[in-house]
């Protein structure tokens, strides 16, 4: 069977926009599919079309060489495309896009996927309240549209996230109440050499505790957000000491604000993989399940390639080497010739970076003390406003896994797919039902895997169409 | 109190101010931002309520996924997260919806 492109990229980030410039630079015809209008993903995200001129930093400079890059290549980018199925038919790929309400089909020989990560907020009583931003989301604000979250804001998350959001919510001259982190000072110093392998990026980082330090904003080391309270908006954010498993101990302490960012970690996106045909398996260190890939992209399955955080947690530097390392291996599959000396340099960049990656990454895993902050009307499923009562009665009940518990109560049926849910349903089966941590797989991807319109799906469908047979004599 | 990380909010040049409506009232956007944006701006948090229980929701994920901010825009369900606004656009909140 021909195939449109060689290699099809799924996800226009610092690993896929790099894998398809590799492979692109190989001699293969790639094409690269992003939600997103322009490359970048949500790390080095374009700004807004409504952003005249503003101030550059190091992300915003690194996703305009990229989509310079990405310009100036052969690669045919298909921006503001949403795969939504993925089939293997006969020996190509084929995959389903949906652009704007139209649905498309397209066909490859091989498949890069890069679906980057996608972010974990552990839910606490009064997260659904409207002020409160994941950790990561608020991000994008920063990055899109150069808005705040709120007027006076509350960041709250491990690892270095927490201290990125607050250095740009300072750099947009925003107001922070304090910055609340369960990880220990102690817990940062130690992480240190392995973040020496990135001086660069170790040494930004220390700019931004620096910066709260000197200007008199409150760090809360060991400290979690246990609750929000407000109605219509946020009023206030309530917060405890945590022991070293990140379990609340001590009073509750209260502070003003109308804005909260809640983040516990970032998780590799493998509903692609899964749809793929991929297994999954439980990687605490690489931010949980995760594909079997290799340091260059390589799976189980021939043809199919997964690089960036969506092969495990590692961060953008990471991420930028695996992707190009990925596109080498695609196209050297087609017959492109591959310098060993690139070859193995990659390989040692790559490891590199992957030693800052996984030391940051292991400072923002969740800890099982997390499922002590939820009360039993503390809603899990934002989708179908289910509470932690309805999810452990239907766990005591019998339904060990997500997928019973998906089937029971609908919890990952509603219109985020289970992105916002999933992984806090896995951890309470294990909670509830004393399992080891990574015992309990998320639910089994289905098709659609983002929301289409039904009159995309049914395409010119026509009444006057269906074959209506004559009515049988009597 | 010595500051490391300059306010560069001043820096930011934006494109002209548009109005649209949300739930009947005017609001304003500058032109190419999303709904969300906009909204977030003028302290519209609530965009829609939740199924279930009719409790208050709004933006939460910022980037396409979680569906929280979706609104009905000509009839159709629409995440406020990425849609731009233009001139005279007409939003409602879902109410208890998607």
């Amino acid at each position: 069977m021909t195939a449109d492109c060689d290699i099809a990229v799924l996800g226009a980030g610092p690993a896929g926009a790099n894998a398809a410039i590799q492979a692109a630079t190989g001699g293969c015809s790639v094409v690269l599919l992003d939600e997103a209008a322009q490359p970048g993903g949500q790390v080095w995200r374009a700004k807004s079309t409504s952003i005249l001129s503003a101030p550059a930093n190091s992300e915003s400079k690194a996703g305009d060489a990229l989509r310079r890059a990405v310009n100036q290549s052969d690669i045919t980018h298909h921006g503001s495309t949403r795969v939504w199925q993925i089939e293997r038919v006969d020996d190509v790929w084929r995959l389903y896009l949906l652009q704007g309400n139209q649905t498309e089909k397209m066909t490859a020989r091989a498949l890069i996927l890069a679906t980057g990560a996608r972010e974990f907020v552990h839910p606490i009583p009064g997260w659904t309240t409207p002020g409160v931003h994941g950790l990561a989301g608020a991000t994008a604000l920063f990055k899109d549209a150069l808005i705040l979250p709120g007027k006076n804001t509350v960041v709250a998350g491990a690892g270095p996230l927490a201290f990125f959001v607050a250095s740009e919510i300072r750099r947009l001259g925003g107001q922070i109440a304090a910055v609340i982190t369960p990880n220990s000072r102690s817990e940062w110093l130690r992480a240190i050499p392995a973040m020496s392998a990135r001086p660069d990026l170790l040494a930004r980082g220390a700019t931004w505790v620096a910066d709260l330090m000197t200007s008199g904003i409150p760090i809360h080391w060991r400290h979690a957000v246990t609750a929000v309270s407000g109605t219509s908006q946020v009023d206030a954010v309530h917060f405890q000491r945590v022991s070293p498993d990140w379990s609340p101990v001590d009073k509750v302490r209260t502070l003003n604000a109308d804005s909260l960012c809640l983040g516990h970690g970032l998780i590799p996106d493998t509903q692609a993989a899964q749809l793929a045909g991929l297994e999954l398996t439980y990687r605490a260190e690489l931010g949980g399940w995760v594909a079997r890939v290799a340091p260059d992209g390589i799976t189980e399955v021939k043809n199919l390639f997964v690089c960036g955080d969506g092969a495990g947690i590692l961060g953008a530097a990471a991420a930028v080497v695996q992707g190009r390392l990925a596109g080498l291996a695609a196209a050297t599959g087609f017959g492109a010739q591959r310098s060993e000396n690139l070859y193995q340099q990659l390989l040692s960049q790559h490891a590199r970076a992957a030693r800052f990656g996984r030391a940051a990454t292991a400072l923002a895993l969740p800890r099982p003390g997390l499922n002590r902050v939820a009360t039993p009307n503390t809603i899990i499923c934002r989708c179908e406003s289910l509470t932690l009562a309805d999810i452990r009665d239907e766990i005591r009940t019998g339904a060990t896994s997500t997928n019973a518990v998906k089937a029971g109560l609908r919890a990952g049926m509603g219109p985020c797919g289970g992105r916002y849910c999933q992984t806090a349903v896995s951890r309470l089966i294990e909670h509830t039902a004393n399992l080891p941590e990574g015992s309990v797989a998320p639910p089994t991807p289905r098709p659609p895997l983002r929301p289409v319109p039904l009159s995309a799906m049914a395409d010119d469908f026509n009444y006057d169409d269906l074959p209506i047979s004559k009515p049988a004599p009597l | 109190m010595i500051r490391l990380i300059r306010d560069r909010s001043t820096d930011i040049k934006r494109t002209r101010l548009l109005t649209f409506h949300f739930d009947g009232q005017p609001v304003q956007a500058h032109e190419g931002e999303t709904v969300a944006v906009a909204l977030l701006r003028a302290g519209q948090l609530t965009t829609r309520t939740a199924p279930n229980d009719q409790a208050p929701r709004g933006l939460f994920c910022c980037m396409g996924l979680c569906q929280e901010c979706v609104v009905v825009i000509d009839g159709r369900v629409t995440e406020a997260c990425r849609r731009i606004v233009t001139d005279g656009l007409v939003v409602e909140p879902t109410n208890g919806a998607p």
